[in-house]
């Protein structure tokens, strides 16, 4: 018999497959974010599988693992707007966000 | 208890979850996303983790949400959006992505028994602090470094989104936050919802002492009203290098840090408390915190300066 | 099942103040806009380079781990620091790095004196600063999650400073970067996730006495370790590292070659010797000495082909990291009693270090030459040595140790995995370690030979370069080329602190 806790740990098993799935393929960068945010939000969720079966001494769930999520959202929430900054400037400064292009040849700065 | 409830969220978030990342329209996508964070909450609080579920509403859901959404109306039409075509390649992602599936799921269906677990340890312990909600305990005392440098984090993603400025506009302010149609109900909400918004966070930084609530969704709370203001164009947001600005970024973890010095004349050590004050001093640093991701999470959705300084 | 305590010792202080020191250091930039952030950034540099020599002395005379539990909390409820003998090493060689790039890059990122803040100079130091609290945090922290949040100030600290310039190109590397390393962070954040939910801890040494050979265990280490080589850039998850770190400004790049890169290396030689159950999967280690070893050619090859210096660099980062990962399957083979007394353990952290070092020097030698040049175009090097004739000197005496040519502490860590490699049959090895070192030696004179050659007719310098700028790259590169000659004594040093493994 699959108890609840089971049934959101597999959930998280598909976020992860699929947040993987989109981040590998997708060729846009914020389509990648997105996926990424997928990707963290089935890592949480495993997170919460353990913290919800460690439940004892009387709290509903283990708060170790829960302090972890709570870290970890602020996290992906920095790296989705560093990551979402940096491709708006890409776009402004007239590239393609998609493939890296060569350097130009004739550019002499050092970089 | 029947199992029907969680098994139809189950099936919910991972259907917005494949709409997510299969839409070919990239506002479609966004919203796809925040659909999954909002449902996301709910199977949080399935999971008794109410501390959890208010931060992937506030953060996860909503202030990506808001972060993604702007990004959206400023990109304009679409590039080719669709997942890559080249077959091997796709062929190669899903067996990859199945592989890493089964693992899990083998992981998931045959766990350890009895499972591992904190919480006698965590509780065992929650008298020395004082407070009633021992998630707050673990993020401000049993692993109080670890909210502490992920406070650095977030300073160090301000300055990150700050470099992108372009010499000259440095200093100055982020293009204005105005949704496209300013409308009256947007500013009529602005001008009704911030002191509600501000009670509320306040509410929820006192509250996450002793129940579930806490530094970040009270932080979040603040920071939504804060947005509601600036897109409703009632406040422009601030330009970058005020002084007022700055040190209400750093008043976080530096009010964070003296508690955390303190600690070495006033208990045993680097961010221990002694136990007759450890609840004041958590509330302040709190208080201190909230504050400060308040204005940070407001300026990270803000973005670069757009404006050069007045 | 409770694993042994940690027992704070009395310097334990110390680790408390190198890992917060730099962050009130950026902190005070960030909030006091003082006229010159560089000032700042001077004050802490030599403190916490004191600091890093206070903790190394004290685990010298003690012969013993240095430990802070924080807060008096015993994981794995709270989170304990150690620095040990390995952890002590790459204190003092971040410290050391950074205080010479501190002042090379004293010429590229000084404020205005007509501005009370510009935006590089300000953004440069406060994430230099970030950088090595998140170096020190990755190498003291005792607990799995700790180090996930450190990765990822890292992260945070070394992205922004790959664009610094605004460029395009750097923005595109950057942004690729940015993605390699979060998809890192997450793979790593999933193991730790699993290996809560089956152990109930995140404390190493707690780890190190439950670890079982199960399901649950390997995929969590698997996928830590998977998430570990994407960001420290092992083939074929190198493709982010030669676009971003020859995209940054010099002074950056010799942080991110030297020392970014190898954090999530240690972590993987903690999770590798200090958790994984004992022996350690004979599969994976040769699945990581064969990416090595595609890492070492295939980036020696591409390095070859460059026609910017820095770009070349870059490649060749790549291709010594490759080194770093032969030392698994050596370690398993070797008979030492345990794995830090093996030849192979010895030689794989020399490299670390004398990499570092060597690497550093190039990458600012390589800055000092453009500045005077006003290029970095291999083939139009030519007078290099008429004008930063040091600049080119270090460049050589960094490139022995890429060669792996005596004396250099480059030669006596790729000896030593050679001699590993021979010991215990490891032919493929031995091979790949030999023509390693051929490949360089290429790539090297390549530069060299052109930067020796007499100046075309009309020749012009476009920057002179103070001289103290110079002798600091040179310094490093002496640094360097010195490690070859010191004695067999800090081989027993690395293995300070190290218990608990047979």
């Amino acid at each position: 018999m699959i108890g609840s806790t089971t049934l959101y740990g597999l959930c998280a098993t598909g976020l992860v497959a699929i947040g993987l799935y989109g981040l590998v393929l997708h060729p846009s960068p914020l389509r990648k974010v997105i996926a990424f945010n997928l990707l963290g939000s089935g890592t949480f969720i495993l997170f919460g599988v353990a913290a919800q079966r460690g439940a004892a001494a009387g709290l509903l769930a283990d708060p170790v693992p829960q302090a972890m999520v709570i870290t970890g959202i602020v996290v992906a929430f920095a790296a989705t707007a560093v990551a979402v900054a940096l491709l708006l400037r890409l776009v402004e400064s007239g590239g393609s966000t998609l493939e890296p292009s060569a350097p130009d040849p004739q550019d002499d700065r050092p970089s | 208890m029947s199992l029907l409830p969680d098994f139809a969220l189950m099936l919910l978030i991972l259907i917005a979850a494949v709409w997510t990342v299969s839409a070919r329209d990239r506002r479609d996508s966004v919203i796809g996303f925040i659909v999954v964070g909002l449902l996301l909450s709910l199977a949080w609080i399935r999971l008794n983790s109410v501390d959890v579920a208010l931060t992937e509403a506030a953060v996860g859901g909503g202030a990506t949400g808001l972060l993604l959404l702007r990004a959206c109306a400023r990109l304009g039409p679409n590039e080719t959006e669709g997942v890559s075509l080249k077959v091997s390649l796709r062929i190669l992602t899903g067996v990859l992505c199945t592989v890493v599936a089964v693992a899990l799921a083998t992981i998931v269906l045959y766990p350890i028994e009895p499972a591992p677990t904190l919480a006698p340890t965590a509780a065992a312990h929650m008298g020395e602090i004082g407070l009633g909600n021992p998630v707050t305990v673990v993020l401000l005392a049993y692993r109080a470094i670890d909210t502490l440098l992920e406070k650095v984090v977030l300073v160090l993603a301000l300055i990150g989104v700050w470099a992108l400025t372009p010499d000259p506009l440095w200093g100055g302010a982020p293009g204005s936050l105005r949704a496209q149609h300013s409308s009256g109900p947007l500013t009529f909400l602005a001008q009704v919802l911030p002191p509600v918004g501000i009670v509320i966070g306040v509410y929820l930084i006192w509250n996450g002492a002793d129940r579930p609530g806490g530094t970040f969704q009270g932080g979040t709370v603040l920071a939504a009203m804060w947005l509601l203001v600036m897109m409703a164009d009632l406040r422009e947001p601030p330009e970058i290098r005020l002084h007022t600005l700055r040190r209400l970024v750093v008043l976080g973890p530096v009010v964070f840090l003296v508690a955390g010095f303190a600690g070495f004349w006033i208990a045993n050590g680097f961010l221990s408390y002694p136990p007759d004050l450890a609840k004041p001093i958590i509330v302040l640093v709190e208080a201190a915190l909230a504050l400060s991701i308040a204005v940070i999470l407001g300026m990270l959705v803000a973005g670069p300066a757009a404006r050069a300084p007045r | 099942m409770t694993p042994a305590a940690y027992t704070a010792t009395e310097g334990g202080a110390l680790l408390v103040v190198a890992i917060v020191l730099p962050v009130i250091g950026m902190l005070a930039i960030f909030a006091l806009g003082l006229r010159r952030a560089e000032r700042i950034a001077y004050l802490v540099l030599p403190v916490g380079l004191l600091v890093a020599l206070a903790i190394a002395a004290d685990v010298a005379r003690s012969g013993a781990a240095v430990t802070y539990v924080l807060g008096g909390w015993q994981p794995p409820l709270g989170i304990a620091l150690r620095a040990d003998g390995l952890s002590v090493t790459l204190m003092v060689l971040t410290a050391v790095v950074l205080c010479a790039v501190g002042l090379v890059a004293r010429g590229s990122f000084s404020t205005p004196p007509d501005k009370a803040e510009a935006r590089s100079p300000m953004v440069f130091w406060t994430l230099i600063l970030g950088l090595w609290c998140a170096l020190n945090t990755v190498f003291l922290s005792q607990d799995l999650f700790n180090l996930f949040v450190a990765l990822e100030l890292l992260t945070f600290s070394a992205v922004p400073l790959v664009c610094l310039d605004g460029r395009r190109e750097t923005l595109q590397a950057a942004l690729r970067y940015l993605l390699f390393a979060l998809i890192g962070s997450v793979l790593y954040l999933m193991g730790a996730a699993l290996l809560y939910g089956a152990y109930g801890t995140l404390d190493l040494a707690g780890l190190r006495l439950l670890a079982r050979n199960d399901l649950a265990t390997s995929v969590a280490l698997g996928l830590m370790i998977a998430g570990l080589m994407a960001k420290a850039a092992l083939f074929p998850l190198h493709l982010w590292l030669p676009p971003a770190h020859a995209g940054a400004p010099a002074a950056a790049s010799a942080v991110l070659s030297a020392l970014v890169v190898k954090a999530p290396f240690f972590i993987i030689l903690r999770l590798w010797f200090d958790v994984a159950p004992q022996p350690a999967n004979a599969m994976a280690a040769q699945m990581l000495a064969w990416l090595g070893i595609a890492s070492i050619l295939f980036c020696s090859v591409m390095a070859l082909r460059q026609a910017r210096l820095k770009l070349m660099i870059a490649y060749s980062t790549v291709a010594q990291l490759g080194y770093l990962f032969l030392m698994f399957p050596l370690v398993m083979a070797s008979d030492a009693p345990t794995a830090w007394e093996s030849v192979g353990w010895t030689g794989g952290v020399l490299q670390l270090v004398s990499h570092a070092l060597a690497k550093a020097s190039m990458f600012l030698a390589a800055g000092l030459i453009a500045e005077a040049l006003g290029h970095d175009r291999i083939e139009n090097l030519d007078g290099a040595m008429s004008v930063v004739p040091i600049s080119v000197a270090a460049f050589g005496l960094a490139g022995l140790s890429l060669m792996g040519l005596p004396p250099s502490g480059g030669f006596v860590a790729k000896l030593m995995l050679l001699t590993a490699a021979t010991e215990t049959a490891n032919w493929w090895i031995a091979a790949a370690i030999l023509l390693g070192g051929i490949l360089a030696a290429s790539y090297v004179f390549r530069v060299l030979n052109r930067a020796m050659a007499a100046p075309a007719s009309d020749f012009a310098c476009k920057a002179s370069i103070p001289l103290y700028r110079e002798l600091t790259v040179l310094g490093l590169a002496i640094c360097a080329v010195v490690l070859g000659f010191v004695p067999l004594q800090p081989f027993a040093f690395l293995g300070i602190g190290r218990v608990g493994l047979p």
